[in-house]
Protein backbone atom coordinates (compact mmCIF):
# COMPACT_ATOMS: atom_id res chain seq x y z
CA UNK A 1 0.00 0.00 0.00
CA UNK A 2 0.94 3.65 -0.20
CA UNK A 3 1.15 6.10 2.68
CA UNK A 4 -1.78 8.49 2.98
CA UNK A 5 -1.15 12.13 2.13
CA UNK A 6 0.83 14.28 4.53
CA UNK A 7 2.61 17.62 4.62
CA UNK A 8 6.38 17.70 4.71
CA UNK A 9 8.83 19.98 6.48
CA UNK A 10 12.60 19.67 6.31
CA UNK A 11 14.01 20.71 9.69
CA UNK A 12 17.13 22.84 9.41
CA UNK A 13 18.28 22.52 13.02
CA UNK A 14 17.34 20.86 16.31
CA UNK A 15 15.69 24.12 17.42
CA UNK A 16 13.68 24.27 14.19
CA UNK A 17 12.58 20.63 14.59
CA UNK A 18 11.47 21.31 18.19
CA UNK A 19 9.49 24.40 17.07
CA UNK A 20 7.65 22.31 14.48
CA UNK A 21 6.88 19.63 17.07
CA UNK A 22 5.53 22.20 19.53
CA UNK A 23 3.34 23.70 16.79
CA UNK A 24 1.90 20.43 15.52
CA UNK A 25 2.03 18.13 18.54
CA UNK A 26 0.70 14.62 18.02
CA UNK A 27 -0.21 15.30 14.40
CA UNK A 28 3.47 15.38 13.50
CA UNK A 29 6.00 12.55 13.27
CA UNK A 30 9.77 12.79 13.08
CA UNK A 31 11.43 11.13 10.09
CA UNK A 32 15.06 10.06 10.49
CA UNK A 33 16.04 6.93 8.54
CA UNK A 34 12.41 6.01 7.95
CA UNK A 35 12.99 2.26 8.14
CA UNK A 36 10.26 1.76 10.77
CA UNK A 37 8.14 4.86 10.20
CA UNK A 38 7.62 4.47 6.45
CA UNK A 39 6.59 0.79 6.58
CA UNK A 40 4.06 1.72 9.28
CA UNK A 41 2.78 4.55 7.06
CA UNK A 42 2.71 2.36 3.94
CA UNK A 43 0.68 -0.22 5.87
CA UNK A 44 -1.59 2.63 7.07
CA UNK A 45 -0.93 1.71 10.69
CA UNK A 46 -0.27 5.40 11.24
CA UNK A 47 -1.22 8.46 9.18
CA UNK A 48 0.61 11.54 10.46
CA UNK A 49 -0.51 14.90 9.08
CA UNK A 50 2.99 16.31 9.06
CA UNK A 51 6.36 14.66 8.58
CA UNK A 52 9.28 16.58 10.10
CA UNK A 53 12.37 15.34 8.27
CA UNK A 54 15.41 15.63 10.57
CA UNK A 55 17.66 13.67 8.18
CA UNK A 56 19.76 16.67 7.22
CA UNK A 57 20.62 17.90 10.72
CA UNK A 58 24.24 16.83 10.47
CA UNK A 59 25.07 17.77 14.09
CA UNK A 60 22.97 14.77 15.15
CA UNK A 61 25.14 12.27 13.28
CA UNK A 62 28.46 10.93 14.51
CA UNK A 63 30.34 8.90 17.10
CA UNK A 64 32.75 10.50 19.58
CA UNK A 65 34.56 9.42 22.75
CA UNK A 66 34.29 12.03 25.53
CA UNK A 67 36.15 10.99 28.64
CA UNK A 68 34.53 7.79 29.92
CA UNK A 69 31.55 8.07 27.57
CA UNK A 70 30.93 6.99 24.03
CA UNK A 71 28.52 9.54 22.57
CA UNK A 72 26.48 8.52 19.55
CA UNK A 73 24.33 11.06 17.72
CA UNK A 74 20.73 10.03 17.13
CA UNK A 75 21.06 10.10 13.33
CA UNK A 76 24.04 7.75 13.30
CA UNK A 77 23.15 4.92 10.98
CA UNK A 78 23.44 1.22 11.73
CA UNK A 79 26.02 0.96 8.92
CA UNK A 80 28.07 3.73 10.62
CA UNK A 81 28.02 1.74 13.88
CA UNK A 82 29.25 -1.37 12.08
CA UNK A 83 32.17 0.51 10.49
CA UNK A 84 33.27 2.42 13.60
CA UNK A 85 36.52 1.45 15.33
CA UNK A 86 35.37 3.42 18.42
CA UNK A 87 32.35 1.13 18.73
CA UNK A 88 34.53 -1.99 18.46
CA UNK A 89 36.86 -0.62 21.13
CA UNK A 90 34.41 1.02 23.57
CA UNK A 91 31.14 -0.91 23.10
CA UNK A 92 31.84 -4.14 21.20
CA UNK A 93 28.43 -5.51 22.27
CA UNK A 94 26.83 -2.92 20.02
CA UNK A 95 28.99 -3.94 17.05
CA UNK A 96 27.97 -7.58 17.57
CA UNK A 97 24.29 -6.66 17.81
CA UNK A 98 24.08 -4.34 14.81
CA UNK A 99 25.14 -7.14 12.47
CA UNK A 100 21.78 -8.74 13.34
CA UNK A 101 19.70 -5.62 12.68
CA UNK A 102 17.78 -6.21 9.47
CA UNK A 103 19.70 -6.30 6.18
CA UNK A 104 22.48 -4.20 4.59
CA UNK A 105 20.07 -1.99 2.61
CA UNK A 106 18.10 -1.22 5.79
CA UNK A 107 21.23 -0.66 7.87
CA UNK A 108 22.39 1.95 5.36
CA UNK A 109 19.37 4.13 6.23
CA UNK A 110 18.14 3.12 9.69
CA UNK A 111 19.40 5.17 12.64
CA UNK A 112 20.09 4.34 16.27
CA UNK A 113 17.86 7.17 17.50
CA UNK A 114 15.04 5.99 15.28
CA UNK A 115 15.34 2.43 16.51
CA UNK A 116 15.28 3.48 20.18
CA UNK A 117 12.39 5.93 19.72
CA UNK A 118 10.44 3.24 17.86
CA UNK A 119 10.98 0.89 20.84
CA UNK A 120 9.95 -2.31 19.14
CA UNK A 121 10.27 -4.91 21.92
CA UNK A 122 11.75 -7.41 19.44
CA UNK A 123 14.53 -5.15 18.20
CA UNK A 124 18.13 -5.54 19.25
CA UNK A 125 19.34 -2.06 20.14
CA UNK A 126 16.97 -1.23 23.04
CA UNK A 127 18.15 -4.37 24.88
CA UNK A 128 21.78 -3.39 24.23
CA UNK A 129 21.08 0.00 25.81
CA UNK A 130 19.88 -1.74 28.99
CA UNK A 131 22.89 -4.06 29.10
CA UNK A 132 25.31 -1.19 28.50
CA UNK A 133 23.79 1.14 31.11
CA UNK A 134 23.17 3.82 28.49
CA UNK A 135 21.87 7.32 29.11
CA UNK A 136 19.44 8.66 26.51
CA UNK A 137 19.64 12.39 25.86
CA UNK A 138 16.37 14.06 24.92
CA UNK A 139 15.54 17.66 24.04
CA UNK A 140 12.06 19.07 24.42
CA UNK A 141 10.27 22.34 25.05
CA UNK A 142 11.60 22.39 28.65
CA UNK A 143 15.22 21.87 27.63
CA UNK A 144 17.45 18.82 27.78
CA UNK A 145 16.69 15.67 29.81
CA UNK A 146 18.87 12.68 30.45
CA UNK A 147 17.00 9.41 30.91
CA UNK A 148 18.51 6.09 31.98
CA UNK A 149 17.77 3.37 29.43
CA UNK A 150 16.20 1.31 32.23
CA UNK A 151 13.50 3.98 32.64
CA UNK A 152 13.17 4.92 28.96
CA UNK A 153 11.21 1.98 27.53
CA UNK A 154 7.69 1.91 28.94
CA UNK A 155 5.67 -0.34 26.63
CA UNK A 156 5.23 -1.73 23.13
CA UNK A 157 6.40 1.14 20.88
CA UNK A 158 6.19 3.36 23.96
CA UNK A 159 8.92 5.38 25.63
CA UNK A 160 9.37 8.38 27.90
CA UNK A 161 9.45 10.58 24.77
CA UNK A 162 6.54 13.00 24.51
CA UNK A 163 5.27 14.12 21.06
CA UNK A 164 7.29 17.34 21.52
CA UNK A 165 10.58 15.57 22.27
CA UNK A 166 13.56 14.83 20.07
CA UNK A 167 16.02 12.09 21.02
CA UNK A 168 19.37 13.73 20.24
CA UNK A 169 22.07 11.33 21.43
CA UNK A 170 22.98 8.38 23.59
CA UNK A 171 25.88 8.07 26.00
CA UNK A 172 27.40 4.69 26.71
CA UNK A 173 29.97 4.16 29.49
CA UNK A 174 33.21 3.05 27.82
CA UNK A 175 33.82 -0.66 28.44
CA UNK A 176 35.95 -1.18 31.56
CA UNK A 177 39.00 -3.42 31.89
CA UNK A 178 37.84 -7.02 32.27
CA UNK A 179 34.64 -6.37 30.31
CA UNK A 180 33.16 -9.07 28.16
CA UNK A 181 30.01 -9.28 26.08
CA UNK A 182 27.68 -11.87 24.58
CA UNK A 183 25.06 -11.44 21.89
CA UNK A 184 22.82 -14.09 20.40
CA UNK A 185 19.31 -14.27 19.04
CA UNK A 186 16.97 -16.85 17.61
CA UNK A 187 15.39 -15.75 14.32
CA UNK A 188 13.82 -17.61 11.42
CA UNK A 189 16.01 -15.81 8.90
CA UNK A 190 19.16 -13.72 9.36
CA UNK A 191 18.03 -10.12 9.83
CA UNK A 192 14.48 -10.92 10.90
CA UNK A 193 13.08 -9.73 14.19
CA UNK A 194 14.18 -12.11 16.92
CA UNK A 195 11.99 -14.80 18.47
CA UNK A 196 14.09 -14.31 21.61
CA UNK A 197 17.44 -12.57 21.97
CA UNK A 198 20.02 -11.70 24.61
CA UNK A 199 22.48 -8.81 24.75
CA UNK A 200 24.76 -9.23 27.76
CA UNK A 201 27.55 -7.12 29.21
CA UNK A 202 29.75 -8.42 32.01
CA UNK A 203 32.79 -7.56 34.06
CA UNK A 204 34.89 -10.59 34.93
CA UNK A 205 37.16 -10.98 37.94
CA UNK A 206 38.96 -14.22 38.82
CA UNK A 207 36.58 -16.52 36.93
CA UNK A 208 33.55 -14.82 38.47
CA UNK A 209 31.15 -12.15 37.37
CA UNK A 210 31.89 -8.89 39.17
CA UNK A 211 28.97 -7.52 37.19
CA UNK A 212 26.50 -9.10 34.78
CA UNK A 213 23.78 -7.24 32.87
CA UNK A 214 21.40 -9.37 30.82
CA UNK A 215 19.32 -7.41 28.28
CA UNK A 216 16.62 -9.68 26.87
CA UNK A 217 14.46 -8.74 23.89
CA UNK A 218 11.31 -10.17 22.29
CA UNK A 219 10.28 -11.47 25.72
CA UNK A 220 7.49 -9.03 26.57
CA UNK A 221 6.24 -5.46 26.13
CA UNK A 222 9.67 -3.92 26.67
CA UNK A 223 13.26 -5.07 26.67
CA UNK A 224 14.06 -6.61 30.06
CA UNK A 225 17.13 -6.21 32.24
CA UNK A 226 16.91 -9.59 33.95
CA UNK A 227 17.16 -9.50 37.74
CA UNK A 228 18.14 -13.16 37.71
CA UNK A 229 21.65 -12.00 36.83
CA UNK A 230 22.21 -11.00 40.47
CA UNK A 231 22.21 -14.69 41.44
CA UNK A 232 25.31 -15.20 39.32
CA UNK A 233 27.49 -12.27 40.39
CA UNK A 234 30.29 -12.44 42.93
CA UNK A 235 30.02 -16.22 43.30
CA UNK A 236 31.52 -19.33 41.77
CA UNK A 237 28.86 -20.43 39.28
CA UNK A 238 27.85 -24.07 39.59
CA UNK A 239 25.34 -25.98 37.43
CA UNK A 240 22.89 -25.88 40.38
CA UNK A 241 23.28 -22.11 40.75
CA UNK A 242 22.77 -21.62 37.02
CA UNK A 243 19.62 -23.75 37.15
CA UNK A 244 18.40 -21.61 40.04
CA UNK A 245 19.06 -18.42 38.02
CA UNK A 246 17.30 -19.94 34.98
CA UNK A 247 14.23 -20.69 37.11
CA UNK A 248 14.23 -17.12 38.43
CA UNK A 249 14.57 -15.82 34.87
CA UNK A 250 11.63 -17.91 33.74
CA UNK A 251 9.52 -16.47 36.57
CA UNK A 252 10.36 -12.85 35.88
CA UNK A 253 9.75 -12.93 32.11
CA UNK A 254 6.25 -12.42 30.74
CA UNK A 255 6.63 -13.22 27.05
CA UNK A 256 3.93 -12.97 24.38
CA UNK A 257 2.53 -15.74 22.27
CA UNK A 258 2.43 -15.13 18.52
CA UNK A 259 2.75 -17.03 15.25
CA UNK A 260 6.47 -17.45 15.84
CA UNK A 261 6.47 -18.97 19.32
CA UNK A 262 4.42 -19.86 22.38
CA UNK A 263 5.13 -18.34 25.80
CA UNK A 264 6.68 -21.63 26.95
CA UNK A 265 8.96 -21.75 23.93
CA UNK A 266 10.14 -18.18 24.56
CA UNK A 267 10.82 -18.96 28.21
CA UNK A 268 12.75 -22.06 27.18
CA UNK A 269 14.81 -20.18 24.60
CA UNK A 270 15.58 -17.41 27.10
CA UNK A 271 16.98 -20.04 29.46
CA UNK A 272 18.98 -21.60 26.63
CA UNK A 273 20.53 -18.21 25.91
CA UNK A 274 21.31 -17.72 29.60
CA UNK A 275 23.23 -21.00 29.73
CA UNK A 276 25.09 -20.24 26.52
CA UNK A 277 25.94 -16.75 27.71
CA UNK A 278 27.27 -17.82 31.09
CA UNK A 279 29.21 -20.78 29.67
CA UNK A 280 30.75 -18.59 26.97
CA UNK A 281 31.68 -15.65 29.15
CA UNK A 282 33.15 -17.78 31.96
CA UNK A 283 34.70 -20.15 29.42
CA UNK A 284 33.02 -23.05 31.19
CA UNK A 285 31.70 -25.51 28.57
CA UNK A 286 30.35 -27.70 31.42
CA UNK A 287 27.68 -25.07 32.10
CA UNK A 288 26.45 -25.29 28.51
CA UNK A 289 24.45 -28.47 29.30
CA UNK A 290 21.24 -26.45 29.53
CA UNK A 291 22.16 -24.56 26.37
CA UNK A 292 20.62 -26.81 23.76
CA UNK A 293 17.68 -25.28 21.94
CA UNK B 1 -0.40 21.79 3.43
CA UNK B 2 0.15 18.66 1.39
CA UNK B 3 1.58 20.68 -1.48
CA UNK B 4 4.09 19.36 -4.00
CA UNK B 5 7.75 19.86 -3.10
CA UNK B 6 10.40 20.58 -5.71
CA UNK B 7 13.38 18.25 -5.79
CA UNK B 8 16.45 17.95 -7.95
CA UNK B 9 18.77 14.98 -8.03
CA UNK B 10 21.01 12.91 -10.27
CA UNK B 11 19.66 9.63 -11.56
CA UNK B 12 22.03 7.36 -13.48
CA UNK B 13 24.25 10.33 -14.27
CA UNK B 14 21.48 12.64 -15.51
CA UNK B 15 20.16 15.69 -13.70
CA UNK B 16 16.47 15.41 -12.89
CA UNK B 17 14.16 18.07 -11.45
CA UNK B 18 10.54 17.46 -10.45
CA UNK B 19 7.64 18.53 -8.26
CA UNK B 20 6.48 15.63 -6.14
CA UNK B 21 3.91 15.02 -3.43
CA UNK B 22 5.55 14.24 -0.06
CA UNK B 23 3.85 10.83 0.08
CA UNK B 24 5.48 9.65 -3.17
CA UNK B 25 8.16 7.08 -2.47
CA UNK B 26 11.37 6.86 -4.45
CA UNK B 27 10.40 3.57 -6.11
CA UNK B 28 7.21 5.05 -7.54
CA UNK B 29 9.06 8.25 -8.54
CA UNK B 30 11.59 6.20 -10.51
CA UNK B 31 8.95 3.97 -12.10
CA UNK B 32 6.16 6.42 -12.84
CA UNK B 33 7.86 9.78 -13.29
CA UNK B 34 11.11 8.63 -14.87
CA UNK B 35 9.77 5.40 -16.43
CA UNK B 36 12.69 3.46 -14.95
CA UNK B 37 10.66 0.31 -14.37
CA UNK B 38 13.58 -1.98 -13.60
CA UNK B 39 13.15 -1.05 -9.94
CA UNK B 40 10.36 -3.37 -8.83
CA UNK B 41 7.74 -2.78 -6.16
CA UNK B 42 6.92 -5.94 -4.22
CA UNK B 43 5.94 -5.71 -0.57
CA UNK B 44 6.11 -1.91 -0.11
CA UNK B 45 7.26 -2.28 3.47
CA UNK B 46 10.92 -3.13 3.24
CA UNK B 47 10.82 -6.90 3.43
CA UNK B 48 11.32 -8.21 -0.10
CA UNK B 49 14.22 -6.17 -1.51
CA UNK B 50 12.86 -5.97 -5.08
CA UNK B 51 13.06 -2.15 -4.97
CA UNK B 52 16.76 -1.97 -4.04
CA UNK B 53 18.60 1.03 -5.57
CA UNK B 54 21.74 3.00 -4.69
CA UNK B 55 21.72 6.39 -3.02
CA UNK B 56 25.17 7.98 -2.79
CA UNK B 57 26.66 4.63 -3.75
CA UNK B 58 24.96 2.67 -0.94
CA UNK B 59 22.10 0.25 -1.45
CA UNK B 60 18.75 1.20 0.10
CA UNK B 61 15.09 0.25 -0.09
CA UNK B 62 13.48 2.75 -2.48
CA UNK B 63 10.02 1.84 -1.12
CA UNK B 64 11.15 3.05 2.34
CA UNK B 65 12.60 6.29 1.04
CA UNK B 66 10.50 9.29 0.11
CA UNK B 67 11.29 11.07 -3.14
CA UNK B 68 11.57 14.33 -1.16
CA UNK B 69 14.36 12.76 0.91
CA UNK B 70 16.65 12.31 -2.09
CA UNK B 71 16.77 16.00 -2.96
CA UNK B 72 20.38 16.69 -3.93
CA UNK B 73 21.31 13.01 -3.88
CA UNK B 74 22.86 10.73 -6.49
CA UNK B 75 20.66 7.75 -7.31
CA UNK B 76 21.60 4.72 -9.38
CA UNK B 77 19.10 2.14 -10.52
CA UNK B 78 19.45 -1.25 -12.18
CA UNK B 79 19.21 0.54 -15.56
CA UNK B 80 22.29 2.60 -14.65
CA UNK B 81 24.34 -0.39 -13.50
CA UNK B 82 23.25 -2.35 -16.55
CA UNK B 83 23.92 0.38 -19.14
CA UNK B 84 27.41 1.19 -17.87
CA UNK B 85 28.39 -2.49 -18.07
CA UNK B 86 29.31 -2.49 -14.37
CA UNK B 87 27.49 -5.75 -13.75
CA UNK B 88 27.60 -7.34 -17.22
CA UNK B 89 29.55 -10.32 -15.88
CA UNK B 90 27.17 -10.78 -12.94
CA UNK B 91 24.17 -10.63 -15.27
CA UNK B 92 25.81 -13.21 -17.57
CA UNK B 93 26.49 -15.48 -14.59
CA UNK B 94 22.83 -15.24 -13.51
CA UNK B 95 21.72 -16.15 -17.04
CA UNK B 96 24.21 -19.02 -17.41
CA UNK B 97 23.30 -20.56 -14.05
CA UNK B 98 19.51 -20.05 -14.46
CA UNK B 99 19.58 -17.87 -11.35
CA UNK B 100 16.22 -16.36 -12.31
CA UNK B 101 12.90 -17.69 -13.45
CA UNK B 102 10.19 -15.04 -13.33
CA UNK B 103 12.80 -12.29 -12.90
CA UNK B 104 10.83 -10.14 -10.49
CA UNK B 105 13.49 -10.21 -7.79
CA UNK B 106 16.44 -10.07 -10.19
CA UNK B 107 17.09 -6.29 -10.31
CA UNK B 108 17.17 -6.12 -6.51
CA UNK B 109 19.26 -9.31 -6.32
CA UNK B 110 21.80 -7.87 -8.75
CA UNK B 111 22.00 -4.58 -6.81
CA UNK B 112 22.54 -6.41 -3.50
CA UNK B 113 25.00 -8.93 -4.99
CA UNK B 114 27.10 -6.21 -6.62
CA UNK B 115 27.11 -4.33 -3.30
CA UNK B 116 28.53 -7.43 -1.59
CA UNK B 117 31.20 -7.95 -4.26
CA UNK B 118 32.30 -4.32 -3.95
CA UNK B 119 32.86 -4.71 -0.22
CA UNK B 120 34.09 -8.29 -0.18
CA UNK B 121 35.93 -9.59 -3.23
CA UNK B 122 35.95 -13.20 -2.10
CA UNK B 123 32.82 -13.92 -0.05
CA UNK B 124 32.08 -17.38 1.36
CA UNK B 125 28.72 -18.91 0.42
CA UNK B 126 27.43 -18.18 3.91
CA UNK B 127 28.40 -14.52 3.52
CA UNK B 128 26.61 -14.37 0.17
CA UNK B 129 23.47 -15.83 1.74
CA UNK B 130 23.69 -13.38 4.61
CA UNK B 131 24.12 -10.36 2.36
CA UNK B 132 21.20 -11.45 0.17
CA UNK B 133 19.02 -12.34 3.18
CA UNK B 134 16.98 -9.18 2.64
CA UNK B 135 16.05 -10.12 -0.93
CA UNK B 136 13.25 -12.58 -1.50
CA UNK B 137 13.18 -14.93 -4.49
CA UNK B 138 10.09 -17.15 -4.75
CA UNK B 139 11.28 -19.19 -7.75
CA UNK B 140 14.84 -20.43 -7.55
CA UNK B 141 15.38 -21.58 -3.98
CA UNK B 142 18.46 -19.28 -3.92
CA UNK B 143 20.97 -22.06 -4.68
CA UNK B 144 21.54 -20.91 -8.27
CA UNK B 145 21.71 -17.26 -7.21
CA UNK B 146 24.43 -18.02 -4.66
CA UNK B 147 26.25 -20.06 -7.33
CA UNK B 148 26.13 -17.15 -9.81
CA UNK B 149 27.46 -14.65 -7.26
CA UNK B 150 30.19 -17.07 -6.20
CA UNK B 151 31.20 -17.67 -9.83
CA UNK B 152 31.33 -13.94 -10.54
CA UNK B 153 33.52 -13.33 -7.47
CA UNK B 154 35.91 -16.07 -8.56
CA UNK B 155 36.09 -14.83 -12.16
CA UNK B 156 36.76 -11.25 -11.02
CA UNK B 157 39.51 -12.47 -8.68
CA UNK B 158 41.15 -14.44 -11.51
CA UNK B 159 40.88 -11.49 -13.88
CA UNK B 160 42.54 -9.10 -11.45
CA UNK B 161 45.24 -11.60 -10.41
Amino acid sequence: MKASAFAYARATSVANALELLVQHGEKAKLLSGGQSLIPAMNLRLISPELIVDIGEISELRGITVRGDSLVIGALTRHADLLKSSDIVKCAPLLAAAVAHVAHPAIRNRGTIGGSLAQADPASELPACMLALGTTIVVRGPGGERRIAAEDFFTGIYETKLSPQDLLVAIEIPVARKGSAHFFQEFARRHGDYAIVGLAAQAVLQNDRFADLRLGYFAVGDTPVLAKAASKLTGVAVTPALLADAAAALSDELDPHEDQQATRAMRRHLAKVLLARCVATLLNRPDLQAGGRA
Amino acid sequence: MTAPVSISLTVNGERVAAHVMPRLNLADFLREHLKLTGTHVGCEHGVCGACTVRIGGEIVRSCLTLAVQVNGATVQTIEGLSDTGEIADLQAAFRDRNALQCGFCTPGMLMAAQDLLQHNRNPAREEIREHLSGNYCRCTGYQAIVDAVETTARTRMERSA
